[in-house]
């Protein structure tokens, strides 16, 4: 039995065995080693990609230096979003303020870059001393001609959540701008598609050949122009729900745009992501030419999935994500390698997301909430799993218990979504899974020899 | 924040691409390397994830690092409770030898009073949180506010705590005794997991008993295992730390502690251990410094084992020195091991055009310098630096130069300038065995030789329209 502190007990189940509800949306308990950032990380990432702004980090250094070039974003122009910039506040800042401070940095850094807006974002310390962010960022944008705005996600305030709201908030200050640039009556906007690895330009790109527009993508390859006028497409397809539905209901309350959720991981929910925007508009053209580019892409995906099943049939996975959707869909991925998935959790998900996990899971499985290493490594070895899939936190707990790991983090440089990401997926997996290194872990030999099975 | 060749460079208010990392990082490294001792971050949750983040992509090993992880209610109230929650669930799930906790820019603004906070635990520390013997975890406090000093601060700090800790009581300086064979202390900088396996192959083939502080050589850099470890296998362990008292002297590697708060100070002050800061081992001559405190410190000649590494350095050193004398290089990192870098290039004839810290620091500039004994070119040196500075200054001072020696973020100087990156030091992010990468002694400095000279004899190689195959 793997042991669970006490305070989360209920933050775990095991479907089949335990009846309760999966509790979930809590602080982290303390002491426990939640694999979670905070409010910043969630302010942080998902603004990241919004490539011709200025992203000033104000508080000391840490919080700067540790998000420098940390996702696998890319931009088709200016890669402004790369650099890393911080008020880098001292002592000094401490006691007597960082507004100065914060002032003279936006005024330099505007001046020397030039950006087309700027984010400033509140770490833990800026709140405790008094900082007028606003102020200032008021001030600067009216000296400087450009959109300032203060991001509130000082890192206590929350969770990784609540800066998702707080960068969904200052997005949305964004929007609303340009009123002028011609919008297709077919179009649409992404919400919550960080273009790694270029996955933006892939997803763009079937929706071109439906006949959809793409008005703006937030944020992947984002432009600050873009969504200016975003307010304009006809509806915002929601990726990353997790972190972006707050955005779709801000600007469905203000601008009347309804809103879906999709994800473009897996080949039922990327069709299914295609098949609502093409019935959303109900264009008999756009549903044929949907029809046409599912049937092609996906006749030409599986014969080369079914080379990489067959010897990935009958492993199991373990999947531990940010997003509760993302799991959703991973677990269906899953399947189509042959794969049943033993163990599933986030970081993130809300209630009806674990009871959606427990239907789409077979008997037997884990379903856990803001787990942790020692829990995580439990639950792997007690159902045997071949394969954990998650980030670089969770990358050494896979490598020390001798089995597979793929990365489906925010931080990745392979490109996932859609149906080519479907095979580089599975090829990633594949890849992982079939090394002949397995084979010297003293973990699966000893598993090995428990349960009498052959070495991998 | 410049000196040496005069470049005008734009300053900037702002840190832009930095070149150094907070405190509380290096102090949850050093807590790392103490026998069973977890990290306990006072402060938001996303400190302790960032920080396990950046020390797993360069160690590729498990990092827990626990948080109090603070709410808005204990940003207002205090953080006492979160902290015991944490103290207790933490000593529960990890049933640690010690907890290392290291408070952070948000518990030091709002005035935490750790210390007073952790006499009150002590006395009510709960049942059920020690083992069956009764022994209770250790507990460290390292205050490493985030926006005094850099991540090497912190990694001192923690030391001077653990050491604080551990040793309460002992003798006045004037009754102590030193036993026979005389005891050694080696603290350590922030170096690799190899370097500090190299530092304990020397330590033992002086065939005295010491104490490496802090020693990750295992627990951050362990073998596969065969069932999951709660804490890695490896260690300082706390009886060799608390034996520290009795030791015939104390080699400090490096200046980045607080001369008030420093280890082998209070060890000195208190116990009248002899103490001596050195630069890194690393180089002939910085090696030489060290080989020789440690025989004497043992009243032991340098065993002949060294005597000959040290002869094939010198050795290689002249086969290879047409291939690096007089080439250039820009170099950057914490102030130690740039200023150890210096003195190895030095050595062997290459000309560090800019040497840059991300510290502020009133030493580096005359420590740089001083390393620079060969050197006849100016060399543009750079305190506070952070790399979109270094970067201007060297295009800006129209600075040439043939490669660039650090950690991997010097990547944007490299890529930027068309040169190849040497990668040492920490963090190396983009390549695997950053931990694994030997800078000390003997071994380590003909290691980075032959990474200098490979790396100049490739880009020589690829100059010539015809693959000659003899360099």
């Amino acid at each position: 039995m793997v042991e669970v502190l006490a305070a989360r007990q209920k933050q775990v189940l095991e479907k089949g065995r335990d009846s309760y509800a999966l509790e979930c949306g809590k602080a982290s308990t303390a002491g426990a080693v939640s694999q979670r950032a905070c409010v910043f990380c969630g302010s942080r990432v998902v603004l990241y990609p919004i490539a011709d702004a200025l992203h000033l980090i104000h508080g000391p250094i840490g919080c700067a230096a540790y998000t420098w070039d940390i996702r696998g974003s890319m931009s088709s122009g200016p890669e402004l979003h790369r650099l890393s910039f911080s008020t880098d506040l001292s002592e000094n800042e401490v006691i007597y303020g960082g507004e100065k401070k914060l002032y003279a940095a936006l005024t330099e850094l505007i001046t020397e870059y030039k950006p087309k807006a700027a984010f400033v974002y509140c770490t833990c310390i800026i709140g405790l001393i008094g900082d007028d962010v606003d102020a200032v960022c008021a001030r600067a944008g009216r000296e400087q001609g450009i959109q300032i705005i203060a991001v509130h996600s000082e890192g206590f305030k929350g969770t990784k959540k609540d800066g998702y709201r707080a960068a969904c908030e200052a997005a949305f200050r964004l929007t609303g701008k340009d009123n002028d640039t011609p919008v297709s009556r077919f179009s649409i906007n992404i919400l919550g598609e960080f273009n790694l690895a270029g996955e933006t330009w892939l997803i763009r790109d079937y929706y071109k050949r439906m006949g959809v527009e793409v008005a703006c993508c937030l944020t992947g390859d984002g432009r600050v122009a873009d969504i200016g006028r975003a307010h304009r497409a006809r509806l915002n397809v929601v990726q990353c729900s997790g972190s972006m539905t707050s955005l779709a209901k801000m600007m469905k309350d203000s601008y009347g745009i309804p809103f879906i959720r999709v994800s473009y991981f897996g080949i039922e929910d990327m069709t299914r992501a295609l098949y609502d925007v093409a019935e959303f508009f109900g264009d008999e053209e756009i549903l044929r030419r949907t029809r046409d580019f599912v049937r092609a892409e996906v006749g030409s995906l599986l014969p080369g999935l079914s080379e990489y099943r067959k010897d990935l049939e009958g492993k199991k996975a373990a999947v531990y994500v940010g997003g509760s959707f993302k799991a959703f869909s991973l677990v269906k991925a899953l399947r189509h390698l042959g794969m049943e998935t033993v163990v599933v959790g986030s970081q993130t998900g809300a209630p009806e997301d674990y009871e959606y996990l427990k239907e789409i899971t077979n008997e037997g499985a884990i379903i856990c909430d803001d787990t942790n290493p020692l829990e995580l490594s439990g639950f792997i070895l007690e159902k045997g799993a071949d394969l954990l899939i998650g980030g670089v936190k969770e990358r050494p707990i896979a490598y020390k218990m001798g089995i597979a790991f793929c990365d489906h983090n925010h931080e990745r440089k392979e490109a996932l979504a859609g149906y080519a990401g479907m095979l580089n997926f599975a090829k990633e997996v594949h890849c992982s899974v079939t090394s002949p290194v397995w084979r010297y872990s003293p973990a699966r030999i000893k598993a090995a020899e428990e349960r009498g099975g052959a070495l991998p | 924040m410049k000196s040496g060749a005069g470049v005008p460079v734009k300053s900037f208010v702002s840190t832009r691409n930095a070149c150094k990392l907070c405190s509380p990082l290096g102090a949850c490294f050093a807590f790392r390397g103490i026998e069973g001792c977890i990290p306990l971050i006072h402060g938001s949750q996303g400190c302790a994830t960032y920080i396990r983040r950046y020390g797993i992509s360069h160690f590729r090993e498990p990092i827990d690092i626990a948080s109090s992880n603070f709410t808005e209610a204990a940003a207002i109230f205090g953080g006492k409770d979160n902290l015991f929650t944490a103290l207790d669930n933490v000593s529960r799930a990890y049933r640690p030898a010690a907890i290392g906790i290291t408070s952070t820019c948000l518990s030091e603004t709002i005035g935490e009073d750790v210390s007073m906070y952790l006499k009150q635990y002590e006395t009510r520390r709960g049942q059920g949180l020690c083992d069956n013997a009764g022994h209770c975890p250790a507990i460290f406090y390292a205050s490493t506010p985030s926006y005094r000093g850099t991540h090497v601060e912190g990694f001192h700090e923690a030391i001077y705590a653990a050491v604080r800790a551990l040793i309460s009581d002992g003798p006045a300086a004037d009754q102590r005794r030193v036993k026979v064979p005389p005891r050694i202390n080696l603290i350590s900088g922030l170096l690799s997991a190899e370097d500090l396996r190299e530092l304990h192959a020397i330590l033992k083939s002086f065939a005295a008993p010491y104490t490496l502080l802090p020693d990750y050589s295992e627990s951050l850099d362990g073998p596969s295992w065969a069932g999951y470890q709660k804490l890695p296998a490896g260690g300082t362990k706390a009886d060799d730390i608390r034996s520290m008292k009795d030791a015939a002297g104390t080699l400090y590697l490096g200046f980045s502690s607080s001369p008030e708060r420093d280890a082998g100070q209070w060890l000195a002050s208190r116990f009248g251990v002899p103490l001596t800061h050195m630069d890194f081992p690393l180089g002939i001559e910085n090696c030489d410094v060290f080989f020789e405190s440690l025989s004497r410190l043992c009243e032991k000649p340098v065993p002949e084992f060294w005597t000959k590494q040290r002869g094939r350095l010198i050795d290689a050193y002249i086969d290879g020195h047409k291939y690096c004398n007089g080439k250039k290089a820009i170099i950057y990192g914490e102030e130690d091991f740039v200023v150890a870098i210096a003195s190895f290039l030095d050595e062997i004839g290459v000309v560090p055009v800019a040497a840059a810290t991300g510290a502020q620091s009133n030493s580096f500039a005359h420590r740089i310098r001083k390393a620079l004994k060969n050197t006849r070119q100016q060399t543009l040196i750079m305190d506070k630096a952070d790399f979109a500075g270094i970067l201007e200054a060297v295009k800006g001072g129209g600075l040439e130069a043939d490669f660039v020696m650090g950690h991997s973020k010097g990547l944007y100087l490299a890529r930027n300038l068309g040169l190849p990156l040497l990668r040492c030091g920490f963090p190396v992010h983009d390549r695997i065995g950053g931990q694994r990468i030997l800078h000390l002694g003997y071994k380590g400095t003909l290691n980075l030789f032959d990474l200098v000279c490979n790396t100049l004899m490739q880009a020589r190689q690829e100059k010539f329209s015809s693959g000659y195959t003899y360099i």
